[in-house]
């Protein structure tokens, strides 16, 4: 049988009109393009945390910085949202919150990933047993009502008398310890109905380990769901941060938190007369969580429209 | 059905114990018990001594553990040490405090969430669609002190419609309609509140599964019948689309009981969610332990009544 | 010869997707009589369903579009009428069933609740005389035990019980033409054999006009008095069966013939059609098949062959049969 020339086959391929197939990531990334609210939510996200990461770099104050005689003032020409009751600069403030409450959103919610995709994915291939102690140990998490045990949890950072700035550790730790369920839900039925693929026959004919099955084969089929999952779980970690630092469970002073920060308006003065301290933040966590959501409802219609009907 | 339901609550028990496990040990790590919380400067260290073998909390962890565990299984959930009354009349004192608002909120949640789901999925793409997919996501991303505090503010103080907290009038001892008149403008505002705090994610629920259904095969059939469109919305395709809702109805259960902390905490409302992180600050664990646990029990009994509820409404499930 | 039932006359419609217009029904043109049963055959894509979804004016309206022509109905321009005449239309004059049965019942209703629905609807039955005609519906479609089968689920029937249901409802209020879109596709062979059975039994006691949809040959051997032949969006061939069988005179549809096999004739390869269905986006003006057709010529290429009755009651689109066609 002769050889065809390159020639030929290029010749061929014009004919033929082949096309090279978009990876499944190539689709899903233009899929989201397309998604205007998804954009809106990136570039709102995006200059939150640009404004949070570099911000207080350009700013004339610092954190701890006390001027009394400036304080509770409204906002003006020096002091963009005012100050409060210290005389800090309440923008800078803000700022540093996030830093702050972006941080513990995104490390506790990698926690739970981490724990979640894990157990998820044991009780889903190795079933019988493991599966069902896993999922019995799930059933207690989710019974658990989680904001009383967070905010006993955080009582006892309190009366541990730990340092605020070590706090913020124990903090994401809890939160992200609290949160794993529902990741490890959608892990796990991903493995069950995976594994059973034909691909799974050939890894199971060329002898490979568990821990290569899991995750070589099993386990990065299921990045999509994990990544939007991830994304809901980090406006949620920031909704729950923020609500314990209200009430002064969380984040504690002089660590700013847009959670603390809110807990000024318990000042009936402060509440009723000097707004800017604690709207700013408030609109805040609004908006960031909002963005982070449109974001995660677009990458969920960009991966796998069968996920939701749109 | 009723062998369902059975074993679903003989399977509760080992999750109760479990929880009922973890609850405790965390409530003992906490530094400190009711005695030292109440830091009352004349107790002589004697008279603290006679004050914990009194309330049982000298004894070791796990002996006090049992002695717990032993009283929940007939009832007793012990004495609230702040209160001084068994817990669980502490509990059904203000529990239902708690329930008025979350009644109300549920109910009008429900109903606004269903139609604006159903309109919404009807005309998609449309601008009224896209305006509620927008405020959905508005909705599902408030903080609830931060929009309890802004609906304060502004109706409150600024516009002087509404009272600023409590259930009451305080010094107004109204009966009757009076009385009934003044809770409900004492209500509004934690209604309000909280009903926008559920009816987004509950609006997208219901969204998703009407345009789920409507691309149904029987959906084609029943427009080829040529019924009216209404019917076809509202007697086909809601019909199908309520089945999953069915199971969300369980899941209010421990929200219509539970009372909303954060929610009671800024309105003030004297409700068990208020009393519970009272608890939590003065260490009063009977009362702690005793609610979270009844927490605990409804989100079960939540699960199972959803659960049965699904296979009710279901013909395709037959629940054994 | 019967009166004419139905006349699609420059039926147009067209889809829009991202990728481009699809002319899904590109100017199509054939009539129904009375009484008789019409086979639309053609590949998957070719437009035939859309052709039936039209005349039911069930297009999803983004992004399907009946862009021109008329659909006569008894006299009447289907597309004039005002939505409500229309549903008044359609299931009880107009009925249709669908290739899946499995899905095509509403599982949360009893198979009596969704038989009766349109008796009661269209006919303004009383309940009592609704559930009577339906209980007679479902022995007529030969399912024993009514009364069992007027209080079950659709999920406690088999795909060949539904379908048979799903024929129940469109005959319920004896309609004048029934559509049936590839009705018996989804079943096993030997329910399809009584289905098919089924409809020719109603054919002959209620003289009922049947559009039937198919891809299969022998469906149309078995069915059909006059066959349509669609490819790409157009009517290709349309002649009765027998003329059609006899003397296929369009490319494709000799194609389409050579292609089935024979049961005693023993071949060393079963002939298949070179090449491919052209995408549907953005097709030009040109013989749609020119690319796959052995006796292609340049005017095939370039000018689409309109469809014309060279002999009595067969009609062709095909430039091999035109004058100018001819003379090259």
């Amino acid at each position: 049988m002769e050889q065809p020339s390159l020639n030929r086959t290029e010749q061929l391929q014009e004919q033929l009109k082949i096309v090279k197939a978009e990876s499944p990531w190539r689709i899903a990334i233009r899929r989201f393009a397309k998604n205007r609210l998804a954009l809106i939510g990136l570039i709102i996200l995006f200059i939150m945390a640009i404004i949070c990461a570099f911000g207080p770099l350009f700013s004339p104050y610092e954190l701890n910085q006390t001027n009394i005689k400036d304080k509770n003032l409204a906002p003006n020409a020096q002091y963009w949202l005012g100050t409060d009751k210290l005389g800090r600069d309440v923008l800078l403030r803000v700022m540093l919150a996030g830093r702050i409450s972006l941080t513990v959103g995104l490390v506790a919610t990698a926690i739970s990933v981490v724990i979640g995709a894990t157990l998820g994915a044991v009780a889903g291939f190795y079933r019988r047993f493991a599966d069902t102690i896993i999922m019995r140990i799930a059933d207690i998490f989710l019974a658990l009502p989680t904001l009383p045990i967070l905010i006993t949890l955080g009582a006892i950072l309190s009366d541990l008398k730990i340092e605020p700035s070590k706090r913020i550790y124990f903090l994401m730790l809890i939160i992200g310890i609290l949160g794993w369920v529902g990741l490890a839900r959608l892990v796990r039925s991903q493995i069950l109905t995976l594994r059973e693929q034909e691909f799974m026959q050939a890894t199971e004919a060329l002898g490979l380990r568990d821990s290569r099955k899991i995750f070589r084969h099993l386990l990065p089929n299921t990045v999509p769901i994990i990544i939007v999952s991830a994304t809901l779980g980090v406006a949620g970690a920031i909704l729950t941060e923020s609500a314990l630092s209200f009430l002064g469970l969380g984040v504690v002073p002089p660590t700013p938190s847009w959670g603390n920060m809110i807990n000024a308006a318990n000042n009936l003065i402060d509440f009723r007369k000097r707004p800017w301290i604690w709207i700013p933040p408030g609109v805040c966590i609004l908006v960031t969580v909002t963005a982070i959501n449109l974001i995660g409802d677009g990458l969920r219609d960009a991966l796998d429209p069968k996920m939701k009907s749109r | 059905m009723s062998q369902y339901i059975i074993r679903r609550l003989l399977q509760m028990i080992p999750t109760l114990i479990g929880i009922s496990i973890i609850v405790f040990a965390i409530s003992q790590l906490v530094p400190g018990d009711y005695i030292t919380a109440t830091q009352n400067p004349n107790l002589t260290a004697e008279r603290i001594a006679q004050l914990r073998a009194l309330y049982g909390l000298d004894l070791p962890p796990v002996q006090q553990y049992f002695v717990w565990a032993k009283n929940m299984l007939v009832g007793d959930l012990g004495q609230s040490l702040q209160h001084q009354m068994p817990v669980t009349k502490v509990i059904n004192t203000y529990v239902w405090n708690s329930f008025i608002i979350a009644f109300f909120s549920f109910v009008f949640s429900w109903i606004i969430a269903a139609f604006v789901g159903v309109f919404s999925a009807q005309f998609q793409y449309s601008f009224f669609d896209k305006v509620v997919t927008l405020l959905v996501f508005l909705l599902m991303s408030l903080p609830s002190f931060f929009i309890g505090l802004l609906a304060i503010k502004y109706f409150a103080l600024d516009m002087k419609l509404l009272p600023t907290g409590g259930m009451t009038t305080a010094g107004l001892n109204a009966t009757g309609w009076a009385y009934i008149k003044d809770v409900g403008l004492h209500m509004f505002m934690p209604v309000v509140v909280m009903t926008t705090l559920s009816v987004g994610g509950l609006t997208r629920y219901f969204r998703t599964g009407m345009l789920e259904v409507i691309r149904q095969d029987y959906i084609r059939t029943a427009r080829a019948k040529g019924l009216k469109e209404r019917t076809v919305i509202f007697k086909h395709a809601f019909r199908n689309a309520l089945l999953p809702a069915i199971t969300l109805l369980g899941f209010e259960l421990p929200g219509l009981f539970g009372g909303a902390m954060i929610l009671e905490r800024v309105f003030n409302w004297p409700g068990i969610g208020q009393i519970y992180l009272a608890s939590l600050n003065l260490r009063d664990y009977p009362l702690m332990l005793g609610f979270t646990m009844f927490l605990a029990v409804l989100t079960l009994l939540g699960n199972l009544i959803s659960d049965v509820l699904y296979g009710v409404a279901d013909p395709r499930i037959r629940l054994k | 010869m019967a009166k004419e039932l139905v006349a699609f006359r420059n039926l147009e419609t067209h889809f829009k997707t991202s990728a481009g217009t699809v002319k899904a029904v590109n100017d199509v043109s054939f009539s129904i009589r009375e009484g008789e049963t019409l086979c639309v055959v053609g590949e998957s894509g070719c437009g035939k369903s859309v052709t039936a979804m039209s005349l039911m004016q069930l297009i999803e309206s983004p992004p399907g579009k009946i862009v021109g022509g008329e659909i006569f109905f008894e006299g009447k321009d289907l597309l004039k009428l005002s939505k409500k005449d229309m549903s008044r239309l359609r299931g009880k004059e107009i009925a249709m069933i669908f290739q899946e049965p499995m899905s095509s019942l509403n599982p949360v209703f009893t198979i009596g609740k969704q038989i009766t629905e349109p008796l009661l609807y269209h006919l303004n039955m009383t309940q009592k005389e609704a559930k009577a005609r339906a209980i007679e519906l479902i022995t007529m479609v030969g399912i024993p035990r009514p009364e069992k089968i007027f209080h079950s689920y659709p999920h406690e029937l088999s795909g060949g019980m539904r379908q048979r249901i799903m024929i129940a409802i469109a005959l319920s209020c004896d309609p004048k033409l029934l559509i049936a879109d590839e009705p018996t596709t989804a079943l096993d062979v030997t329910i399809q054999a009584q289905i098919l059975d089924l409809m020719r039994d109603i054919k002959t006691k209620r003289n009922t006009a049947i559009m039937m949809i198919t891809h299969d040959l022998g469906v149309v051997a078995e069915m059909a008095d006059f066959v349509v032949v669609m490819y790409a969006g157009k009517v290709i061939e349309e002649a009765s069966v027998l003329e059609l069988f006899r003397e296929p005179r369009h490319p494709y549809t000799q194609g389409l013939l050579k292609a089935k096999p024979v049961i005693n004739q023993r071949k060393e390869r079963l002939y298949s059609i070179p090449g491919q269905v052209p995408n549907p986006v953005d097709l030009g003006e040109n013989c749609h098949f020119h690319d796959r057709c052995e006796f292609c010529m340049e005017i095939c290429k370039t000018k689409a062959p309109p469809l014309r009755a060279h002999i009595d009651g067969h009609k062709t689109a095909c430039w091999l049969y035109e004058e100018e066609g001819k003379a090259q």
